[in-house]
C-alpha cells in the first residue's frame, strides 16, 4: 500500500508547477497558435470562428504574407543582430566581472553578489527611464562626448533615441542574467588545476585559455541564453530609448497586438519568434559541442 | 655539489612559521622523502620548490642556480598532486600533450614522447578516455606521465599514493621505484606515511614544526632515531624515559620510574642528566616465567591487552611497576595460534644494544 501513497506525494509536489504551466504558457501557446490562422476581426481582434454558412474560417493568409514581405525578415535580421551584440558584449563585461567574485574573499562574495543584482530591487522600467536623464541632451555624458566631437570639428549628436541608447541599456538589463550563471560555475573551479596547468609549463593566458575558459563553457551557454532570448525579443527599451529606426521585432509585434490589431499576423511573427530563438539557442549549443570534444583531443 | 640546494629557508604566514631555517641538499638521481605529521611544513617547502610559494629567507638553488625569479611554469620542476589535478576536460592524451605544446614541441615529435610516455606508465590504448572514466590508479599513472613526458630535472610528488587503496599503493610503491630508477629523474616525495617513506626512499628528512629533526637513510632512522620525536613517529617505540643513573664507556643506565634501572650501549659522550631509551617491539623478548630470556634487561609483567595480526601479533605488557611495554611477538610456535592470552604472567627482556639511547 506504500505505493499509491508516494505517487501521490508525487503529485502534490509537483502538480501545481504543472498545472501552473499548462494554464498560464500551453493553453495562451496554443491560443496563439490558433488566431494565426484566423481572419482580423472589422474591428480588431478576430473576426468570428464560423462564416456565416457554418464553415470554418481558417487561413494561412497571415503566413503567406510574412514570407512574401522581406520588411519583417529585416526586422527579425535587425532584432538578431542586436541581440548578438548585447549578448557579446556583457559575455565581455561579465566574465572578468564574474571571475573576480568567484576568487574574491569569501568574505567578500555574497557582498559582491548582492551588489550585482541590486538593480532588480527596482522597477525595470524605471531602471529604463533612468537611461534617458542619463543619456539626455543636457547631461554630462552627452555634454562630455559632444565637447570631444567639436574639438576635432565633428557635429554635435543625441546620444538618446538612436541605436547606442538601446544597445547600452539592452547590456546594462541583461548584464546580471549573464554575471550569475558565470560566476556559478568559475566558482566551483579547482583551482589545482591552475597550478597544475602553471607547473606545466602555461602562462597566465595558457592558464585562462586553455583550462579555465573551456571549463566554465557551460556557464557562458546559459548566460548566453538568458540574455539572447529575452534580448530577441525586447520591445520596451526601443520605444522608450530608440529613434524611428530603431524598432526590433518585439515593438512590431506589439504594434500588431495593439496599433494595427491584426490579430493573426501578430500571433504569426510571435510563433516565428519563439521557433527562431530555440532553432538559434539548439544551433550554439550544438557548435559548443563540438568546440568542446576539439579541445578534449587536445588539438584545439 | 648537489642538484638542489635548500639554504637557511624560512617561511611564516602571520604568527605561524610553517618552514623554520630548513637546509637540504639533495642529489641528483635521488629518491628523496620529506616525511611528517600534517602541518609540519614539508607540503610548504614543496611548493617552494615548485615556485607556488615564495620563502621569507634563504634560497632554493637549482643546478647552480637561484630559482627566486623563476615562476613556476619556467622551473624544470613537475609535480604530480594528491589529487592529480588531471584536466577534466581532456582526454589522458590532451593531457599528456599539454606540457608538451607549453613547451612548443613539433607535433611529430610530439606524438612520439606522448606514446613512450604511455608506454611508461603501461597506458597504451587509453589516449582518448577522459579522467572520470579512469581508475584512481590510472589517473594516478596519467598523472605522472603527464609530469615526465618533458623530462623535468626534479619531480616533486604530494602524497600521492594518499587516495588509492592499501593493495593499489602497495603495487604503486614498487612502480614507483622502478620509474624512478629508469628515469634517473631526482624524486622529492612528500607523506605522512611513514611505511610508504622507508620503503621508498634513499634519504628522509623528516620534519615536525618547521623544522628538520633529523635527516637520514631509512634504516638509520628506523634503527637510530636521533630525537625521541623521530622515534615516536617512525614505527612503533617504547620509549622509556628517566634520569641517567650511570655512565661507563660505551653505556648508559636510565632509572625509568614505573619499569626500572635500563642499560644499553650508546656510543653518545655527552653528560645530560636525563635521557630516553628507544626500544622497538620487535626487539622486546617475551617468555613464560621462568625461561631463560636472552637479553641484559629483564622486568616481569603481565599482559594487558593484544592486537592479533595474523602473522604477528602486538602485545601490551603492563610491568609489575606499572609502565606499559609493547613487545612484537612473530605467531611462530608450531600448533599455536599465538603464544600468549589476557592475564598471562611472562617475562620481557631486550639486550643492551636493542635499545637506542636518545640524549634529552
Amino acid at each position: 500500500m506504500a505505493q499509491p501513497r508516494r505517487n501521490w506525494g508525487k503529485w502534490i509536489t509537483s502538480g501545481p508547477p504543472l498545472v501552473y504551466l499548462l494554464v498560464f504558457f500551453a493553453v495562451p501557446t496554443l491560443i496563439m497558435v490558433l488566431a494565426s490562422f484566423r481572419t482580423p476581426g472589422e474591428f480588431g481582434g478576430l473576426a468570428p470562428l464560423r462564416n456565416e454558412d457554418g464553415s470554418l474560417d481558417l487561413t494561412l493568409e497571415s503566413y503567406v504574407r510574412f514570407a512574401t514581405e522581406p520588411l519583417y525578415w529585416q526586422i527579425f535580421l535587425k532584432s538578431f543582430w542586436y541581440a548578438i551584440a548585447t549578448t557579446l558584449a556583457c559575455l565581455v563585461l561579465a566574465y572578468p566581472l564574474a571571475m573576480l567574485i568567484a576568487r574574491s574573499d569569501r568574505r567578500y562574495r555574497d557582498l559582491l553578489l548582492l551588489l550585482v543584482i541590486l538593480p532588480f530591487w527596482s522597477n525595470f522600467l524605471i531602471r529604463v527611464y533612468a537611461w534617458m536623464i542619463i543619456l539626455g541632451p543636457n547631461a554630462a555624458f552627452a555634454r562630455v562626448v559632444n565637447g570631444v566631437l567639436g574639438a576635432f570639428g565633428i557635429e554635435p549628436v543625441s546620444l538618446l533615441f538612436s541605436a547606442f541608447a538601446v544597445l547600452v541599456c539592452l547590456v546594462y538589463v541583461h548584464l546580471p542574467f549573464m554575471v550569475l550563471p558565470l560566476y556559478a560555475n568559475l566558482e566551483k573551479h579547482d583551482s589545482t588545476l591552475l597550478d597544475a596547468a602553471q607547473d606545466l609549463g602555461a602562462n597566465a593566458w595558457q592558464r585562462f585559455w586553455r583550462i579555465t575558459f573551456p571549463l566554465s563553457l557551460p556557464g557562458v551557454y546559459a548566460g548566453a541564453a538568458l540574455v539572447f532570448i529575452p534580448a530577441f525579443g525586447i520591445f520596451a527599451i526601443p520605444d522608450i530609448l530608440g529613434g524611428p529606426n530603431d524598432s526590433l521585432i518585439g515593438n512590431v509585434i506589439k504594434q500588431q497586438f495593439l496599433e494595427t490589431r491584426d490579430w493573426p499576423f501578430g500571433s504569426v511573427l510571435s510563433i516565428v519568434l519563439t521557433v527562431l530563438a530555440l532553432l538559434i539557442a539548439g544551433f550554439a549549443a550544438w557548435v559548443g559541442k563540438r568546440g568542446v570534444a576539439r579541445l578534449a583531443a587536445g588539438d584545439a | 655539489m648537489a642538484l638542489l640546494e635548500i639554504i637557511d629557508v624560512s617561511r611564516r604566514f602571520g604568527d605561524f612559521t610553517a618552514v623554520d631555517h630548513v637546509s637540504l641538499a639533495i642529489e641528483a638521481g635521488e629518491f628523496f622523502t620529506l616525511l611528517g605529521p600534517s602541518g609540519c611544513g614539508k607540503t610548504t617547502l614543496l611548493r617552494m620548490i615548485a615556485g607556488f610559494d615564495l620563502p621569507d629567507g634563504g634560497r632554493i638553488v637549482l643546478d647552480g642556480k637561484d630559482l627566486a625569479d623563476t615562476p613556476p611554469e619556467a622551473r624544470p620542476v613537475r609535480t604530480v598532486f594528491q589529487s592529480y589535478a588531471l584536466f577534466p576536460h581532456m582526454t589522458v592524451q590532451g593531457n599528456i600533450a599539454f606540457p608538451l605544446k607549453m613547451a612548443g614541441t613539433p607535433a611529430a615529435e610530439a606524438a612520439k614522447k606522448i606514446g613512450e610516455a604511455l608506454a611508461d606508465v603501461r597506458l597504451e590504448g587509453f589516449n582518448h578516455r577522459f579522467p572520470h572514466e579512469l581508475s584512481g590508479g590510472q589517473r594516478q599513472r596519467v598523472a605522472i606521465a603527464r609530469a615526465l613526458v618533458t623530462h623535468p630535472t626534479v619531480l616533486l610528488l604530494d602524497e600521492p599514493l594518499a587516495a588509492l587503496d592499501a593493495k593499489l599503493r602497495e603495487q604503486m610503491q614498487i612502480e614507483l621505484i622502478d620509474m624512478q630508477k629508469e628515469a634517473g629523474i631526482t624524486f622529492i616525495y612528500v607523506t605522512h606515511d611513514q611505511t610508504e617513506a622507508l620503503a621508498l626512499s634513499h634519504r628522509i628528512a623528516v620534519m615536525n614544526r618547521g623544522r628538520v629533526e633529523q635527516l637520514d637513510e631509512p634504516d638509520r632512522l628506523y634503527g637510530f632515531p636521533k630525537t625521541r620525536f623521530v622515534a615516536d613517529f617512525i614505527g612503533t617505540c617504547n620509549l622509556l624515559v628517566g634520569p641517567v643513573t650511570a655512565r661507563e664507556a660505551g653505556s648508559v643506565t636510565v632509572e625509568v620510574p614505573d619499569l626500572g634501572a635500563v642499560s644499553v650501549a650508546t656510543t653518545s659522550a655527552s653528560g645530560a642528566a636525563e635521557g630516553a631509551i628507544a626500544v622497538r617491539p620487535e626487539k622486546v623478548r617475551l617468555g613464560a616465567p621462568g625461561a631463560s630470556l636472552a637479553g641484559e634487561n629483564r622486568f616481569g609483567g603481565v599482559v594487558e591487552s593484544f592486537l592479533y595480526q595474523g602473522d604477528v601479533t602486538l602485545y601490551n605488557v603492563r610491568a609489575d611497576r606499572g609502565h606499559l611495554v609493547e613487545a612484537l611477538l612473530a605467531n611462530s610456535g608450531a600448533g599455536l595460534a599465538k603464544f600468549f592470552e589476557v592475564g598471562d604472567r611472562v617475562e620481557m627482556a631486550f639486550a643492551a644494544n636493542a635499545g637506542h639511547y636518545i640524549e634529552g
